[in-house]
């Protein structure tokens, strides 16, 4: 199936202007709530922006507001997954693709390190045995 | 249920257990950040908090693949196409795979005898662990089964004979749910719902015409994850999708509570973005997921381009009046209705709602027809 952007669409007139639905505001606000947690307590908070009531253009003004950091990280694994440090340390923008490059979930991190940054803990294991058999198997091991 | 262990009293052979989920990811590939990748968009899909995803990858890790037959009677297919046209082939193709759906109508390749064969052996094979899915009304019993029959059988022995073995229905689309357009008034079929009909099986209604792809998907990840049907609304709508109305979430809220109305599709107030009330908009009265799941993989939903809600996930939207005249209000009562809500602005809020359902049944016993002529008018 073409993705839905592909669809030509000939747009007459200029575009409307980007309305201000005052929605991005109130999230910043539960941004710094959860940062805050963070810096007190070290919870780290996840927040779903995809069960936002945002109309055109608040997303938009959301990340301008919250702006652009240090790291920028990509994830390959079932579909891209693109991570963001935003201008005020600790909080990560994280946007899910599937394998065709659509989104499926949009969060705002709250945390030292986002969660699908960290080895997983069952992968360790894995990786030490995995390890072991490459020295094992390794002509000049010892 | 997805992790019960297969316990039989009928003599018949427990089923061999299928792969859990955490198995068959890992068979096809898939690393563990791929799965937590999948478990974060699963939580939204659900929508449950994303702090839900470890418990969600818990949960999916020994799920077991439950099987589902997917019964279409009187439809359009548009529920279908909702699911299978849209949204993310990655989480879809998962879940789709995993919950086995054994029998589907429109998508199967086999027809006839062969098609009948598979839904018995399904039926047989998982007895009283399987789900079924139904989109489309269909005849009641009083009424001439000859209006809609598969492979000779009637709508109504095949759901009764197919239901009478199954964990819970999942009636997807508002004709499975409330009746649908076929239902709409003098409604020629006999059309009548599913839970019109089934009184001793869970029936969970996933409402809309059509529903939105992500709900219906949604639906069957929280019993693949969990194991258990979700908690329903008065309508039998599982609360997390249907939970809140168009209205409370709708981004173009602040117009509503300030007074500020579109009064055309093309003024000053509709170039602005304003609200849709007076436009026939019944967000109001209407409980489902658009305004933030939206529609399209996100892209939109009909507020957003503009088109008021139809109100379609709601009992009766068919029957209930001009699609733009404000809240449900029969051909030549508008009038009354916006002076009551319109102006009133802020003080409706959600008693608007409340108002919207009772007006809609009087709406109903009121019904008059519209033709194309007058809807262009009104346009
Ligand atoms: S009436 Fe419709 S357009 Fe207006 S705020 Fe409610 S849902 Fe949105
Ligand atoms: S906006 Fe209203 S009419 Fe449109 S799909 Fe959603 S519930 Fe149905």
């Amino acid at each position: 199936m073409a993705p839905i952007g592909d669809i030509p669409i000939k747009i007459e007139g200029e575009p409307a202007p980007p309305a201000e639905y005052g929605n991005a505001l109130p999230v910043l606000s539960q941004v710094r709530h959860a940062l805050a947690q963070l810096v007190q307590g070290g919870e780290p908070t996840q927040i779903d922006l995809g069960a936002m009531p945002f109309g055109p253009g608040d997303e938009e003004r959301l990340m301008a507001l919250l702006g652009t950091g240090e790291v920028t990280a990509t994830v390959d694994a079932l579909g891209l997954t693109h991570i963001q440090e935003t201008a005020f340390s600790g909080v990560w923008i994280v946007e899910y693709l599937n394998t065709d490059g659509q989104r499926v979930a949009l969060h705002l991190e709250v945390d030292h390190v986002p969660q699908l940054l960290r080895s997983q803990p069952e992968d360790l294991g894995a990786a030490l045995a995995a390890l072991n058999t490459q020295l094992a198997g390794a002509p000049d091991a010892t | 249920m997805a992790t019960a262990s297969p316990q039989r009293t009928d003599g018949r052979p427990a089923p061999t257990p299928q792969p859990t989920l955490g198995e068959s990811l890992r068979r096809n590939g898939v690393s563990r950040r791929g799965f937590m990748q999948f478990c974060a968009a699963t939580a939204s899909l659900m929508a449950l908090p994303p702090s839900m995803a470890p418990a969600i990858a818990a949960a999916l890790e020994s799920a077991r693949r439950p099987s589902v037959i997917w019964l279409s009677f009187q439809e359009c297919t548009g529920c279908t196409e909702s699911l299978t046209r849209s949204f993310s082939p990655t989480v879809e193709n998962l879940i789709l795979d995993t919950i086995s759906l054994d029998y589907h109508h429109t998508l199967q390749a086999a027809a006839g005898d062969a098609a009948e064969h598979a839904r018995e052996e399904a039926m047989h094979a998982n007895a009283g662990e399987y789900l079924v899915v139904v989109d489309g009304s269909l005849p009641g019993p009083k009424a001439n089964p000859g209006y809609s029959t598969i492979a000779g059988i009637s709508n109504y022995d095949m759901l009764m004979e197919t239901v009478a073995d199954a964990a819970a229905v999942i009636a997807v689309g508002s004709c499975a749910a409330f009746g649908g357009l076929p239902k709409a008034d003098p409604n020629p079929s006999g059309a009548v719902s599913v839970q019109d009909l089934i009184k001793d099986k869970p029936v969970i209604n996933v409402s809309g015409c059509p529903p939105v792809p992500m709900v219906i998907t949604g639906v069957l990840a929280q019993y693949l994850t969990f194991g258990k049907l979700p908690e329903l609304d008065q309508y039998n709508r599982p609360l997390a999708f249907f939970g809140q109305s168009i209205h409370d979430r709708c981004y173009r809220r602040p117009f509503y509570d300030k007074g500020l109305f579109a009064e055309t599709f093309d003024d000053e107030g509709a170039k602005k973005g304003w609200c849709l009330y007076r436009l026939g908009c019944k967000g109001p009265m209407t409980y489902n997921a658009c305004a933030t799941m939206k529609w399209n993989g996100g892209v939109s939903w009909p507020v957003e381009s503009g088109a008021p809600c139809l109100g379609c996930s709601e009992p009766d939207f068919w029957d209930a009046g001009g699609f733009y005249d404000a809240l449900s209000v029969p051909p030549g009562r508008s009038g009354d209705m916006l002076l009551a809500a319109g102006a009133a602005g802020v003080a409706v809020g959600t008693g608007a709602g409340l108002l919207a359902r009772s007006k809609a049944r009087t709406a109903e016993k009121q019904h008059e027809t519209v033709t194309a002529e007058q809807l262009e008018e009104k346009l």
